[in-house]
């Protein structure tokens, strides 16, 4: 049986990432702890509180079985699971993971009052393809670093990127019924 | 019924799935319970337990003293307006509040009517004893159901009773033929299409999560088991002997709520829990559930 896509699962919308993953004809489990963790593939980081996150995987001794993972496998995040994997995070006192060279600007479009859904085009395959993008509470990428590129662009601002194994978004595709980039993300990465 | 809009408010709520919101009634508390790792802080003057002692009328708090906290916090803050009083939701969406609580802690401004909160970008939570008030509010517009429970009770009895309501009326829907759902909706005061949903389904359309009388890390456990998404903890931990220990004990047993090893760990050493209230020792009039229909 091929080994199964996990969903980190500390808290967040990972339900929303299960079932995009389980439409796609992939296993997914719910990822809490390190011998879960192991057991996967590849790794989604949901949305949800990148505070709550941060804190948690701490608490719960995960940073280093993440960091090891990394190494060799891929691992995406969207919105707050991209300020998880980023580099530097402006403001912000906790450590990220440092997986992606980016720098990021958290709630970077102001507040819930402020969320929008918007057509951004992806820039994936070789073509371009429409996609809603649901942004709530949404993160920007201020800067891309050295390997990074950009993936899909909104208003001048990159919206997703990649670097080797690691795919991020700021928006939250888990959030539409439109499957096109988790099957990007299992098929490329 | 899913626009764009919608979409945008039910989204924020999934984003808080697996997490405990805390109240809070000022800035020094809303850090507190950041760094406790709550997914939220609900901002109010009183909490739930001081309202209740206190007496008198409960009105949405003072947007100065949620400003402060917005400033503080980088987490979602939530605020609480009175059931039926359109126009402290508008302040509150004016402000810049993240969700909107139209709650039954607050004394009612309106006895007949809850607030059509499709008129409003800022999503709503509203609270529930059964299946039939969940659906009367989501058909308002509200993007996330809680139950209410007993607020500031320390007593876990009513929130169960109104998650097991919720859920069991669930179960009953499904197991229905289309034929029967007209009688059933009508008996529930709730929309056909709603029940239509919720047969097809085997869920609410909205998040639906856990509040009033939450007290201890068993508590936030429990209420998960039965079916809460998210909860939401009120006078619980403020008004325990260790606030910033018991937030942090609550947030790892709601993440890890079917893990007894974990919510045990998770219990040990807390100090004093809040004291709780016996519900048939509340008034019946005094009891904040029955407050919204």
């Amino acid at each position: 049986m091929p080994e199964p896509i996990g969903i980190f699962a500390l808290q967040g919308d990972f339900e929303k990432h299960k079932i995009a993953v389980e439409k796609l004809g992939h296993d997914a489990v719910l990822v809490k702890n390190p011998e879960t963790l192991n057991k996967c593939c590849k790794l989604i980081v949901p949305g949800g509180e990148s505070t709550t996150f941060l804190k948690l995987l701490d608490k719960l001794k995960m940073r280093e079985p993440l960091l090891d993972f990394s190494k060799d496998r891929a691992v995406m995040g969207t919105c707050a699971g991209l300020i998880i994997l980023a580099s530097n995070v402006l403001d912000y006192e906790l450590q990220p993971l440092k997986l992606i060279d980016i720098t990021v600007q958290r709630n970077a479009y102001g507040r819930q009052i402020d969320s929008f859904v918007d057509t951004v085009t992806l820039e994936i395959k070789n073509e371009k393809i429409d996609f809603q993008g649901v942004f709530i509470r949404a993160p920007k990428i201020i800067a891309l670093g050295t390997g990074v590129c950009k993936l899909a662009d909104y208003n001048g601002d990159v919206v997703m990127a990649a670097a080797k194994n690691i795919l991020v978004a700021t928006f939250h595709p888990e959030l539409t019924n439109d499957l096109t980039i988790h099957d990007y993300f299992i098929n490329k990465f | 019924m899913i626009n764009k809009e919608f979409t945008l408010k039910i989204g924020l709520a999934e984003m808080l799935k697996g997490g405990v919101i805390m109240d809070v009634t000022n800035a020094d508390q809303a850090k507190i319970a950041e760094d406790a790792g709550a997914v939220a802080v609900m901002a109010l003057e009183r909490i739930p337990a001081d309202i209740r002692s206190d007496g008198g009328v409960a009105r949405m708090s003072n947007p100065q003293m949620i400003l402060e906290i917005q400033k503080k916090v980088s987490i979602p803050v939530m605020a609480k307006c009175r059931i039926g009083h359109f126009a402290e939701a508008q302040v509150l969406q004016a402000i810049g509040v993240d969700f909107v609580d139209e709650s039954e802690v607050l004394t009612p401004a309106d006895e007949t009517n809850h607030i059509w909160k499709y008129d409003f970008k800022v999503p709503f939570v509203c609270g529930c004893r059964n299946l039939g008030e969940a659906l009367r509010r989501i058909s308002e517009g509200a993007a996330m159901i809680r139950t209410k429970g007993e607020a500031g009770s320390g007593n876990i009895v009513e929130a169960v009773r109104h998650m097991r309501m919720v859920q069991s009326d669930i179960r009953k829907i499904q197991t229905m033929g289309n034929d029967e759902l007209t009688t059933f909706a009508k008996e529930l005061g709730a929309s056909l299409e709603l029940v239509k949903y919720v047969k097809e389904n085997g869920k609410l359309p909205v998040p639906n999560f856990a509040a009033g009388g939450i007290a201890t890390p068993a508590d936030a456990s429990l209420m998960m088991q039965l079916g809460a998404e998210t909860v939401f903890v009120g006078s619980g931990i403020f008004k325990s002997e260790d606030p910033e220990i018991r937030a942090k004990a609550i947030v790892m047993a709601t993440t890890h709520y079917d893990d007894p090893d974990a919510v045990a760990k998770a219990s040990e050493g807390l100090g004093e829990a809040m004291e709780g209230l016996e519900i048939k020792s509340i008034p019946e009039n005094e009891l904040m559930q029955n407050r919204g229909w």
